[in-house]
């Protein structure tokens, strides 16, 4: 397979995202990733992934007023424009300019943009680990392993990707709490 | 607080023991959090910032956090000061040089805990070990950060955890990382194999100073990058199986090196302390190199009068504002060559092997 951007070199890199239950999978050559530092460099240790070039990908087009050739064309902004914090104040044209978050609320008010980025980011979109005391259980009843295999297996025949990556990350967290 | 008190000792995660220090050199486990009611960092007016800093500075005082920790306040300090800090690994480059405004540091004696205040997250909690420590480090953060959950309200999201200003931080907010030496995989050319496996699995590789293959001193960081979805101590394991199988690599490496080229290895070794013991002038480049020569040298048993803890601590004693503390002076680059090479030459006067 060749590479999407350049179409010379042999893709190696190969991006999956579901959005609005769609899946779309882009192939890109180590080049390309590199050049486009989507791949992390052993030169920016600061941040091991370049989130803006990341946001860039994710959400299509380039941060306006700096077009470059070769970028995908506009796909998903549709799920987050026009959002505001009602809180912060931040615009969704700001996080999708650099993929920074303003405060906590923002995790709800930008929930559906940050899905995509979180699963391309950690391959995970629910949390396990430490809770702090203040916090308390978290609040949701478990739901059983079987019943919860069973609704994956649903949303894949349904081609519910979305719901599916989620229900994964449900099973993943319960078959290891450690 | 005047840091000239820092000088004479170095932090507890330098002294070149600790488990499999023949190859790690340390371990850190640093912890995001930020408190409920503020927007982060990059949202907050200065008034905010300043309630945040007078937040985190009281609940660090008065928290039951052990080790004790001594707060300071990084934005009054000279530029030295930060920068020595920097060096000491206990503040990040960008609350010394980039942000301002309210924003500081506490930490304890040994230097092995620190806690920055408004650096990206409103806290940045640090613990340092030497050796390959991680389970140990994992035990000291957590309870630090315990104690000053029961202070602080913290921003917690049910789905998505402790809640980072970058959603690269976002559930855990931990970041586990071990230094380690891996000059026999640099000689025999087999680091960049290890890199590649490495990213396959999720790690992140980079050199001390983020140079291309051959980092400087063949000093090499590897820390996890995912923080949401799988829980601490999973990935904590997962860094340690990784890190194991590295270590063996560099130890199979090692005894290859002293089995088919012990000769040229002893000479590269004699000939690195030979310029640490002679030159008037040397950068922190040759010195990196030359240094992690004799580490491998002190480990492979090619040289045994110096010990490991004199190499560590002049990786740190040989930058740039330790020298300038220690001359008492400041030092433009050049002059930083001399102090540095007249500081070396003392230093390895005092085990001159020969």
């Amino acid at each position: 397979m060749i590479c999407q951007r350049c179409g010379q070199n042999p893709a190696t890199v190969h991006l999956t995202d579901v959005l609005n239950k769609a899946r779309r999978v882009q192939h890109i050559c180590d080049g390309c990733a590199r050049a486009h530092q989507l791949l992390p460099t052993p030169d920016d240790p600061a941040q091991p992934i370049n989130l803006p070039a990341l946001v860039q990908l994710i959400f299509g087009a380039v941060p306006p007023g700096e077009p470059v050739p070769g970028a995908f064309p506009a796909a998903v902004d549709d799920l987050g424009a026009g959002l505001v914090c009602p809180e912060c104040g931040l615009k969704y044209s700001e996080f999708r300019a650099e993929g920074r978050i303003g405060c906590p609320r923002d995790y709800d008010v930008f929930r559906a943009p940050l899905l995509p980025l979180l699963e391309r980011i950690h391959r995970h979109t629910r949390y396990a680990g430490k809770v702090p005391k203040s916090a308390g259980r978290p609040a949701a009843a478990v739901e059983p392993l079987p019943a919860l295999q069973a609704r994956l297996r649903r949303a894949v025949v349904a081609e519910d990707y979305e719901t599916a990556a989620t229900l994964r990350d449900t099973i993943r967290a319960q078959e290891s709490p450690g | 607080m005047n840091l000239d008190s820092l000088l004479p000792h170095l932090g507890e995660w330098l002294k070149g023991t600790g488990p499999d220090a023949d190859v790690v050199i340390s371990t850190r486990v640093r912890l995001a959090r930020n408190l409920a009611g503020y927007p982060f960092i990059t949202k907050a007016t200065p008034a905010q910032k300043s309630a945040i800093e007078a937040k985190a500075r009281d609940a660090l005082r008065d928290a039951a956090v052990e080790p004790r920790l001594t707060y300071i306040d990084v934005a009054e300090l000279p530029a030295i000061d930060r920068q020595f800090l920097v060096e000491r690994q206990l503040i990040s480059r960008e609350l010394a040089t980039v942000l301002d405004g309210p924003r500081g540091v506490a930490f304890d004696d040994r230097e092995s805990v620190s806690v920055m205040v408004n650096e990206e997250d409103h806290l940045r909690l640090q613990v340092l070990r030497s050796g390959l420590s991680l389970e140990e480090a994992w035990e000291v953060i957590n309870r630090v950060d315990d104690a000053l959950e029961a202070r602080l309200p913290y921003a917690f999201h049910e789905q998505f955890g402790y809640l980072t200003a970058c959603p690269t931080n976002v559930g855990t907010g931990m970041r586990a990382s071990v230094m380690l030496h891996l000059p026999a995989l640099g000689i025999t050319k087999q680091i960049e194999k290890v890199f590649k496996a490495l990213q396959k699995i999720n790690l992140v590789v980079r050199g001390l100073y983020g140079e291309g293959s051959r980092a400087s001193g063949d000093l090499y960081q590897i820390s996890n990058q995912v923080t949401l979805g799988r829980a601490e101590p999973r990935v904590l394991m997962e860094i340690r199986e990784v890190i194991g199988m590295i270590l063996q690599y560099e130890r199979q490496a090692r005894q290859v090196l002293l089995k088919e080229r012990k000769q040229p290895e002893q000479d590269r070794v004699a000939r690195a302390v030979g310029t640490l013991v002679s030159a008037t002038m040397i950068t922190s480049e040759e010195t990196m190199e030359l240094l992690s020569a004799v580490r491998l040298g002190i480990h492979l048993h090619l040289i045994d009068d110096i010990p490991p803890i004199t190499v560590n601590e002049l990786f740190i004693r040989t930058q740039s504002a330790h020298l300038q503390k220690i001359t008492g002076k400041s030092l433009g680059a050049e002059e930083r060559n001399a102090a540095r090479a007249k500081y070396l030459r003392e230093k390895f006067r005092e085990f001159d092997p020969r």
